[in-house]
């Protein structure tokens, strides 16, 4: 006859997976780094429950928002995303027992919009033309004209930047310790700012680069200059630079990453990839830190490693992060 | 001389050409010579104030002036002077048209 065993508590276990979030593996890529005394090291968000660093975002965002009582148990959740915060929200709802809708441009890929249904998300297409801005207006006006929605907005929300000052920094300043540069994609600004700021707590000197998309003509869609858009939680005066990366650049690099390092990364990846190898080979030496925001599985439809630069469609007029 | 690439929303301000040749030793004044050659870029370019529109950024190849010295960056000869409109990110966005 078997005997129960006694029950143990374990030593680390997460009560579920959204206490798998964060405290992701920093990795040095000495294939690319360009100088000797340079090191070069990846902080790899992909290995998160999603595959993306916006589920610690869309974690900090829907916890600070239980913890200060901004929602009620069941509510609906509606955000303006053209893919990773949406999935990570999607699941995130799910386990918490909200309702979710995403708000996302028509032209999106198949596997966003798949994951984001296997998920239960809801999704209201904008117009496509009007690209990411198109759908942050519609969301906005959707969360105003219905107060029953819970809108996190990561466009302005500070528990985004804080999810990067209190976790990734604090997790790159643990592991490393000194940091020469920073470098990530300006998307929200979360990155940038919640890293920027606690880095710079850690070391004045350390240099903050935003890498940015050099957005096609098409996509570009504004009737006029005063459609754009700035984030509400961007500081300019956190980063020492700034610096366009066309979508060819960030393609090359992106494969340079897998061929090379082994690292199957998405677009922005490689596109922050080629800036902070550009930092390294300015410096005599230091510790040049980028961000991989997601893995690649995301663009496997678009042929990104099996089709040639040249046979690749509408490279400049897609959006590619 | 420097040549300066024109975003489609404000090319009907400079006869439909997508990019302009202008001297200049400075953003500043690669700007205000665009927008003495075609008037209808000035309110769209500067505020009311003469700063950078907020909704614009400008970039000397391929980084933005506002993180180096605003209006006064310098501009050499055969420099690429890139207006671009503000837009949305944070997507990872993959999207085709």
């Amino acid at each position: 006859m078997l005997e129960a065993r006694p029950l143990r508590e374990p030593r680390k276990c997460c009560p579920d997976v959204i206490g798998a979030i964060g405290d992701t593996p920093l990795v040095e890529l000495k294939r690319l780094s360009p100088k000797e005394g340079v090191r070069l090291f990846a902080k790899l968000e992909f290995y998160s429950p999603t595959g993306s660093v916006k589920d610690r975002v869309a974690k900090s965002m829907m916890e600070r928002a239980e913890a200060e009582g901004a929602i009620q148990p069941g509510q609906r959740v509606i955000e303006p995303t053209s893919g990773n915060t949406g999935i990570s929200l999607a699941l995130i709802c799910r386990l918490k027992g909200y309702p979710f809708t995403a708000v996302m441009p028509e032209n999106v890929t198949e596997e966003r919009t798949a994951m984001l249904r296997m998920h239960g998300a809801e999704i209201v297409y904008s117009e496509g033309a009007k690209g990411s801005n198109g759908a942050v207006e519609m969301a906005l006006d959707m969360a105003e004209r219905d107060p029953s929605l819970y809108m996190p907005y990561q466009y302005g929300n500070p528990a985004n930047p804080d999810a990067h000052y209190y976790g990734t920094a604090q997790e790159i300043i643990d592991d490393l310790g000194d940091v020469t540069a920073f470098v990530a994609g300006l998307g929200t600004g979360g990155t940038l700012m919640g890293n920027g700021r606690r880095l710079k707590e850690h070391d004045p000197g350390t240099k903050i680069v935003a890498a940015e998309p050099l957005q096609g003509e098409d996509v570009q869609g504004l009737r006029s200059l005063d459609d754009g858009f700035i984030p509400p939680i961007i500081d300019i005066s956190v980063l020492d630079r700034k610096i366009l990366v066309s979508n060819r650049d960030g393609i090359i690099w992106t494969r340079k990453l897998f061929e090379e390092e082994g690292i199957f990364a998405g677009v922005s990846s490689g596109a922050i990839a080629s800036v902070a190898v550009r930092i390294a080979n300015e410096l005599d030496e230091g510790n040049v830190v980028f961000l991989v925001a997601d893995d690649g599985n995301k663009y496997l439809s678009a042929g990104l490693w099996t089709k040639s630069i040249d046979e690749l469609e509408a490279i400049d007029s897609t959006v590619w992060w | 001389m420097a040549t300066v690439k024109i975003p489609p929303v404000l090319r009907p301000a400079v006869s439909g050409k997508s990019e302009v040749e202008v001297e200049g030793a400075t953003v500043g004044e690669v700007l205000n010579g665009l927008a003495g050659r075609h008037p209808e870029t000035r309110g769209q370019l500067f505020a009311d104030d003469g700063e950078l529109n907020r909704f614009v950024n400008i970039y000397v190849n391929d980084e933005d002036v506002r993180v180096q010295q605003g209006l006064e960056t310098g501009v050499a000869s055969g420099d690429t002077v890139v207006i671009l409109p503000a837009m949305a990110g944070g997507g990872a966005c993959a999207s085709a048209p």
